[in-house]
């Protein structure tokens, strides 16, 4: 009999521990079909964030690390530098990325690192709890922005492309979005395309990807991806933000 | 042959000859000497430095490198060093070797740049959560600076933990001849562990992790780790004394106030008063050993450049055999052997 689909060879056998619903699975999906495709799952480091992706180093079939809260891009870059001949990739959330790990993502981009960077953006603290992160939307509702994200408060919620888009060493910066088959497809493209500059030694690259947390924001799944749609695309305008490759 | 070296550039230097392949660190007075030496001689060896952003990002570059399976090593000094814990305890529970150089200068907080010990506790005591310990190394002297980094190298991983090297401002700006003799390294069993992107090569993926959700399963890593540490304890402790049967008091320091307490054992024999020295080489694992001591020995004068840390570890040797006193300068002040030899004359005299 034919076989019309098969898990990805790039994942483990392990079952996914995220909640239904949720779009860290659609990614790794995506990260683990492009690894396989670009024929690098055997020589590829990933390493996996203190978040709700915590246990990616499980899931991914190559070599994993666990990285402390923050701190990915540093981790990655001693990995890259001392073994240069490997695919090195971070996968962050908001607070790990956008909060405590500001300075090493920026730093990183900033020595144009050859790693690839996948930047889960839910606008929330998805294990913990659901508290509010540097990307919860204004007006949005946390457990800890109980009367919504106040800007006077908390300030606006950070543009992670936007800012990193000001450093000439990021080589490649493209936000994408995982809320229909559409723009899975395009999110897919985009992660194909920043491991292809990693391995043409082009410097960092990094997919930033709306996703889903319907747990977090309390809703179901088909309100989550509704959601992405009308509340964090108008304020994260999907598109790519630098391209090294594209510019003549 | 033998050069004329400052402390830090005899570590930099020892660090190269133990077949370091990277060094990642972040500028701070006084172990700025090392970053400095590194930036050149690892790059003219075709080796990897990086400049950091922060303690934070540098300690977890290293945990990168020494996740790759190659021998790494990070300088800092007190307030640095407090930034590297939690890489610490990160390095020790995934049991990654690294060689971490801390050349102290005194504080709390910002305090100064002068040389101190006042950071003891910090890296016998740890400081990053959990129950972890690293080896310290703590030299005296510029050669000795050398040998035992070479030899932190090979103890980091022949036991797979992140190896301390201390010194006080004053060794790593001190000027001594020094020998670089040839080195043969530990041989780590690279693929047993490393992530290095070479499953493929391999056959098998390898994993660096410290998450553990299972009590069960976490508290048998703990008991692994403690086996590990039962080990060091047992076999690596390091000391010098030269207290023997007939002396009535025993001075204790490590590092460059040894030798000052060095002078002072003297000057106060010549003066008849029957004194020997004790120098732990490690701080931990503690040479409890040492404090075996002969019956004559009646009185114990602990002599740091601090208010008081090894003390405590002194005393915890001793087990209530002999009292422990105290004597020690801090925020840079530096004691004389005279006013260690008054401390020592004051403390044998005892109710006199
Ligand atoms: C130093 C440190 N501070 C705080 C935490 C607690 N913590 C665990 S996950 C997390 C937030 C993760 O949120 P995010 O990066 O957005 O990822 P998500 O869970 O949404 O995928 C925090 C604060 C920690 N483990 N370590
Ligand atoms: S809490 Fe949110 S981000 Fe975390 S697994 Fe559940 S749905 Fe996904």
């Amino acid at each position: 009999m034919a076989i019309i689909y098969e898990k990805s060879k790039g994942l483990t056998e392990r079952p996914l521990t995220y909640c239904p619903g949720c779009s860290h699975g659609i990614v790794h999906k995506l990260i683990a079909e492009t690894l396989v495709e670009l024929n690098l799952l055997d020589h590829t480091v990933a390493i996996a964030p203190v978040g709700c992706s915590v246990f990616a180093y499980d899931f991914f079939n190559c070599d994993g690390v666990q990285a402390a809260h923050g701190r990915a891009p540093a981790v990655a870059t001693g990995i890259k530098r001392v073994a240069p001949e490997s695919i090195v990739f971070t996968y962050q959330g908001d607070g790990d990325l956008a909060a405590i790990g500001t300075a090493e993502t920026i730093h990183a981009a900033h020595r144009g690192e050859n790693i690839t960077v996948i930047f889960i953006n839910n606008a929330i603290y998805g294990m913990t709890g659901g508290q509010l992160a540097p990307t919860t939307l204004v007006g949005q509702k946390t457990s800890t922005s109980p009367f919504g994200r106040n800007v006077a408060h908390q300030g606006l919620p950070i543009k992670v492309c936007e800012m990193l888009a000001a450093i000439p060493s990021s080589y490649y910066l493209e936000r994408t979005s995982v809320h229909d088959v559409p723009h899975i497809r395009k999110t897919k493209a985009a992660i194909k395309k920043a491991f292809q500059y990693q391995v043409d030694g082009k410097g960092f690259s990094m997919v930033e990807i709306l996703s889903g947390c319907p747990v977090g924001w309390n809703v179901s799944p088909v309100e989550s991806m509704k959601f992405i749609k009308e509340q964090m695309m108008p304020y994260y305008p999907l598109g790519v933000y630098r391209d090294g490759g594209a510019e003549i | 042959m033998k050069t004329l070296m400052k402390g830090n550039e005899a570590i930099s230097q020892a660090a190269i000859v133990a077949g370091c392949k990277a060094f990642f660190g972040y500028p701070i007075t006084p172990q700025n000497e090392i970053p400095e030496y590194m930036s050149a001689a690892m790059v003219n060896a075709g080796r990897v430095f990086v400049q950091a952003e922060s303690e934070v990002a540098a300690i977890n570059m290293i945990y990168g490198g020494a996740a790759a399976g190659v021998r790494v090593m990070t300088s800092s000094s007190s307030p640095g060093i407090a930034l590297k814990q939690e890489g610490i305890s990160y390095l020790a529970a995934a049991k990654l070797p690294c060689v971490i150089v801390s050349v102290m200068r005194c504080g709390p907080g910002l305090g100064g740049i002068l040389p101190s010990q006042s950071d003891y506790f910090q890296v016998v005591k740890g400081g990053g959560n959990g129950d972890y310990y690293t080896p310290v190394y703590a030299p005296n002297s510029v050669q000795e600076s050398v040998d035992l980094t070479i030899k932190a190298f090979d103890i980091a991983d022949k036991y797979r933990t992140p190896v301390f090297v201390v010194v006080d401002g004053t060794l790593g700006q001190m000027m001594e001849p020094v020998e670089f003799k040839p080195v043969t390294p530990y041989q780590i069993d690279v693929d047993s562990f490393a992530t290095n992107g070479q499953s493929g090569k391999r056959g098998y993926r390898n994993m660096v992790n410290s998450l553990n959700l299972s009590a069960i399963g976490l508290e048998k890593s703990n008991f692994e780790l403690k086996a590990t540490y039962d080990e060091i304890r047992k076999n690596e402790a390091m000391y010098e004394s030269s207290v023997k049967d007939g002396d009535e008091i025993a001075l204790v320091a490590y590092g460059v106030p040894s030798r000052i307490a060095l002078n002072a054992v003297k000057a106060l024999n010549d003066k008849g008063v029957k004194a020997g020295l004790i120098r732990p080489i490690t701080l931990w694992p503690f040479p409890d050993e040492a404090f075996k001591l002969p019956a004559s020995v009646k009185i114990v004068l602990v002599c740091e450049l601090s208010m008081g840390q090894m003390i405590d570890d002194v005393r915890l040797a001793l087990n209530g055999s002999v009292p422990a006193h105290f004597y020690g300068r801090t925020g840079g002040v530096i004691f004389e052997p005279e006013e260690l030899v008054d401390a020592a004359i004051k403390v044998v005299g005892g109710g006199k």
